[in-house]
């Protein structure tokens, strides 16, 4: 797949990103290494003894184990009250859950 | 012009599973905020998802009362999109293979015209977290409790013509969830959202026009008030030459309106993929089979209490309104209480006590085996139908009928002598309406009667009194 300068603003614009001019070039580049990376796994011969063996219905019981701690919860927030995570306002963009 | 509108809905639903659909949170509702919350449901790096078991059972459980076709390969799916109430990015959901599909659900409207609406699938999900606007501060307060609490969405064919079948469908899919026990379905508490998909069309028409999705629809009634706004605003855009635009709407129960809250033109792009961390999950026939062993749903014991009981429609449908008074009404028949008695009793006392209490009939206290025994007394005369609802407001809350009897001293006077010596006292301290009686005046009896029933406590047995008084009336 090309990777274009269109579609790196488009993948940025979809995940909240500002990139810069160079950015933009850099990612451009580093993206087509990464598809190109991606691509050699397609090349690979996948059957007799190299099958893949998947795994399925892997299910846990409906059981409750203890939640984490808040305290340290809210270590992993860039800013809290001490009871909320605080982020900027971000009304008027709600999503469709 | 005539017009059409035309609606399909798509609803979330809680279930009531204990934990989260993929790590071991609980899922009670009402917690401090992100009390409930692990790195796994926080989408933290390395962690990895396990499906809840009883997520499956519950969705298959719906699926199969949605009389739809079970996936029997089944794979979640990545929804990807950036928004502060969903920690990992993506949230975790099924768009490629729905754990359900084509199914259909019968429902009764006001005339007793019935309707089949579509159901065109349903998939398993997880829900966001919820998010606290503070605008006057510039920010937004986010609670991940909710993040990951186990979502069923049902997507219905564009079936609904009004806001009255938009109801009806609404109640009977509340109805089959509560009957399976799968979720609470409290609109107020969001475990059960629905959000209205609405065009219109000519009348004739067989294309369908260009439509609005509509959220934030809170209750029965602003379901019904915003599909009769929204269907009459695209009418008048129409009819003056305009054109509907695709978007998004948000109902606004206080002004009775809808407002836009994005065009659908910019509907992003979810870039769905296979979601890695999740097998497959294969279900097997045997497994399904276990599943269609399903307790009897609200439209079956409808039909049943009107063929087996022979109740009025009106009485069944009361009845099976709620799972837990339909139950108590079969067990007070089974303790052998007349079904049409017990139905009358159940929709009299038993709904005044709980309106009163402001109570639902799961909650309530009241034995089957009691009102049946106060049945019975009321049957074989040891009190009146009026000392009855006495009792049974005594015992409401717990106790022993003939005990309560016992105790107040409300046995029901029978006793010929006893009534008689009432009447007598009744005919001498009343000569005036005794007068207007013999005279004819038919009303007169009543208050005489009334009056004998008031020497007696209240406890006289009224056909006895009423016996008793005429004959001495018609003596000279």
């Amino acid at each position: 797949m090309k990777i274009t300068r269109e579609l790196v603003e488009r993948i940025a614009g979809l995940s909240r990103l500002s990139l810069s001019e160079e950015e933009k070039k850099q990612m451009t580049v580093q993206l087509e290494e990464i598809l190109g990376s991606m691509a050699a796994l397609d090349r690979l011969t996948l059957d007799g003894e190299h099958a893949l063996q998947e795994r399925e219905n892997v299910l846990r019981p409906d059981e409750e184990t203890q939640s984490m701690e808040r305290t340290e919860l809210l270590k992993n927030a860039p800013e809290t009250d001490g009871e909320y995570i605080i982020v900027p306002a971000a009304l008027g963009q709600e999503e469709e859950g | 012009m005539e017009w059409e509108t035309v609606i399909g809905l798509e609803t979330h639903v809680e279930l009531a599973t204990r934990t989260k659909i993929f790590c071991a949170c609980s899922t009670k509702f009402g917690a401090p905020p992100n009390t409930q919350c692990c790195p796994v449901c926080m989408g933290m790096p390395g962690t990895l998802p396990v499906l809840n078991e009883k997520v499956v059972e519950y969705a298959v459980r719906t699926g199969l009362a949605l009389n739809c076709e079970i996936t029997k390969y089944n794979r979640f799916d990545r929804k990807n999109y950036f928004y502060p109430d969903l920690p990992k990015g993506y949230q975790t959901s099924q768009l490629y293979l729905p754990v359900a599909r084509n199914g259909a659900v019968r429902i009764e409207l006001e005339n007793g015209r019935e309707k089949d609406i579509g159901i065109s699938e349903m998939h398993m999900e997880e829900d966001a977290g919820k998010l606290i606007h503070e605008p006057e501060n510039g920010c937004t307060k986010v609670d991940y409790n909710r993040c990951g609490v186990p979502l069923i969405e049902i997507v219905t064919q564009p079936d609904f013509r009004d806001g009255e079948e938009v109801v009806a469908y609404l109640e009977e899919l509340q109805s089959i969830l509560q009957y399976l026990e799968v979720s609470d379905c409290k609109l107020q508490e969001g475990s059960l959202r629905c959000d209205v998909n609405l065009s219109v069309r000519p009348v004739g028409s067989a294309q369908l026009g260009s439509r609005t999705e509509m959220k934030n629809l809170g209750s029965f009634r602003a379901v019904r008030r915003a599909v009769a706004y929204e269907s009459q605003r695209q009418i008048a855009v129409l009819e003056s030459g305009g054109a509907v635009l695709q978007e998004t709407r948000r109902w606004d129960e206080d002004r009775n309106k809808s407002v836009s809250m994005r065009a659908k033109e910019n509907a992003r792009d979810y870039r769905y993929f296979p979601e890695p961390d999740l097998p497959p999950l294969r279900l097997d026939e045997a497994y399904l089979e276990l599943l269609r062993q399903q307790p009897e749903l609200a439209g079956e014991k409808r039909r049943r209490y009107r063929q087996e009981y022979g109740l009025p429609a009106y009485d069944a449908d009361m009845l099976t309104g709620q799972k837990a008074l339909a139950e108590f009404f079969e067990e007070t028949v089974a303790r052998g209480a007349d079904p049409k008695t017990a139905s009358n009793w159940i929709l009299g006392q038993v709904l005044r006590q709980l309106s009163q209490r402001n109570l639902e009939a799961k909650d309530m206290t009241l034995l089957p085996r009691t009102l049946a025994r106060i049945i019975e007394l009321v049957e074989r005369g040891e009190i009146n139908r009026n000392t009855g609802v006495q009792v049974f407001d005594g015992v409401f809350d717990g106790g022993d009928p003939e005990e309560y009897i016992k105790v107040n001293g409300l046995r029901q006077v029978s006793d010929p002598e006893q009534i008689t010596r009432a009447v007598e006292t009744v005919l001498k301290q009343n000569p005036g309406p005794v007068a207007e009686f013999r005279a004819g005046k038919e009303k007169s009896f009543g208050f005489l009667v009334g009056q004998t029933m008031r020497n007696l406590g209240g406890k006289g047995d009224s056909k006895q009194v009423n016996v008793i008084l005429r004959n001495r009336l018609s003596e000279p």
